[in-house]
């Protein structure tokens, strides 16, 4: 019999309380939660550096995207895969369900506003779901619209949410071209220039994102999360020169 | 005398490819598969089509790439056309679309745009190609993720084996999608293998 059974406690060696770990090994624990996907505990980990009088902000940065970031990474080099990152995603929106209405009485500015959908005729949303996801955690509003966007609901939501950034994501090789049908009509209606475009997708490539006129396609969520506040400080500070 | 012909294939179309011998007596085509676990890699297929390319080229007079675009975003178009010696593949986008036809997958996917589709081989392999992989085995709460705007799976058969046709069922079912079965038989796999092999039959 061991010792922790002789004082029924029942845990194994192994067993981490995360109550009992300093600030820096609970934040260090937290990330590995976070790539192995496990909710509860980063649900547990946020609520206990909050009580340690953590702002909701600093958890945000540091438990949270810091974490994501590494499983970004990790996905970006083909060490993780969809499963897992969608894993850490649902770990992290546990954290970030918890943080989102103190962030949202702190008055924290946003980075940016994203509006995001997988276009007309696709019903696939993981990668979609994925960007959003990081874009939080990158400190964006996002407004996401769902699948099988047409180009009204996307010419609708920026009318009434004005973001910085319009998201396009599409896994069809017959849906993608519809990227084109709304970058042309935002031409038409003289938007192009009032938003970032950003398009994503399995089947896409850079060249298909210039081709049809976005600012920028993004191989992955992780890439999005990281190039997104860069085109959006260029575009102020070019704004601010002009 | 025949030419040489040799099929680079994906691993999850060797046994459709066999019987294609075997029922039309196409000796003259050899077989050489990567594997089928690549189906879930596509970014890994192009470097491992080129390596097998490499290292037949100059031992057959012809080879003949039995993938479709697979996901590669053209790449395998792209080492293909590197690779010189009018290499040919299966027309598409993927194998769905080969067995089924253009025109019929068209119609398939635009009247249910969330569509899961199997083959043969994935009904078979179901387990090993799409529970473990999506690690829908071990993380059962992952379903709605990847399926969640999905209603229906289409079951594109290439036998007519009941026991594969029972997997594909079980299949649906264990997705909670609506079934659907759609005969297809070899499609386009069997078509552009035949022109290979009437081209190449008299040397």
């Amino acid at each position: 019999m061991n010792d922790d059974a002789q004082n029924g406690q029942g845990a194994d060696d192994d067993d981490i309380i995360l109550a009992d770990l300093p600030d820096d090994e609970l934040v260090e624990q937290m990330h590995d939660d976070l790539y192995d996907g496990l909710k509860e505990e980063i649900e547990e980990g946020t609520r206990i550096l909050l009580e340690r009088g953590w702002s909701a902000e600093k958890v945000l940065n540091e438990a949270l995207v810091e974490g994501m970031g590494i499983v970004g990474i990790d996905f970006r080099d083909g060490i993780l895969f969809v499963p897992e990152v969608l894993l850490a995603a649902n770990a992290m929106k546990g954290g970030m369900a918890i943080l989102k209405p103190l962030l949202a009485e702190t008055g924290v500015k946003p980075v940016g506003k994203m509006v995001i959908g997988t276009v007309k005729g696709d019903i696939h949303d993981i990668g979609k779901n994925l960007v959003g996801m990081m874009m939080e955690g990158a400190g964006f509003e996002v407004v996401d619209l769902g699948i099988n966007t047409d180009v009204e609901e996307y010419l609708a939501a920026i009318e009434q949410h004005k973001p910085d950034i319009l998201g396009m994501s599409a896994l069809l090789t017959t849906t993608m071209p519809y990227m084109k049908v709304v970058i042309d009509e935002l031409i038409a209606r003289g938007l192009r220039d009032d938003y970032i475009v950003l398009v994503g997708g399995a089947p896409l490539n850079e060249e298909f994102g210039a081709a049809i006129g976005a600012d920028a396609y993004c191989r992955d969520a992780a890439q999005a999360a990281e190039l997104a506040p860069r085109l959006i400080e260029e575009r102020r500070r070019t704004a601010a020169c002009a | 005398m025949p030419e040489s012909v040799l099929i680079i294939a994906c691993g999850a179309l060797a046994s459709e490819i066999d019987e294609l011998k075997r029922s039309n007596g196409w000796d003259h085509l050899q077989l050489a598969c990567l594997d089928a676990k690549l189906h879930n890699r596509p970014e890994r297929i192009p470097g491992r089509l080129r390596d097998k390319i490499r290292q037949f080229k100059g031992a057959y007079d012809h080879i003949y790439v039995a993938y479709a675009d697979c996901g590669t975003r053209g790449e395998i178009d792209r080492v293909i056309a590197a690779e010189g010696g009018g290499i040919e593949r299966l027309p598409g986008v993927h194998c769905y679309q080969f067995f089924a036809g253009k025109e019929r997958f068209a119609e398939l996917a635009d009247a249910e745009p969330g569509t899961f589709y199997l083959t043969d081989f994935l009904a078979r392999h179901f387990d090993k190609f799409v529970i473990e992989p999506l690690m829908l085995d071990t993380r059962p709460e992952l379903r709605d993720a990847y399926f969640g705007n999905y209603r229906k799976l289409v079951f594109l058969s290439q036998s007519e084996d009941n026991e594969v046709l029972q997997a594909a069922q079980d299949a649906a079912r264990r997705l909670a999608l609506e079934f659907e079965h759609v005969h297809c038989g070899y499609g386009e796999l069997e078509s552009s293998l035949r022109g290979v092999a009437v081209r190449t039959a008299i040397g």
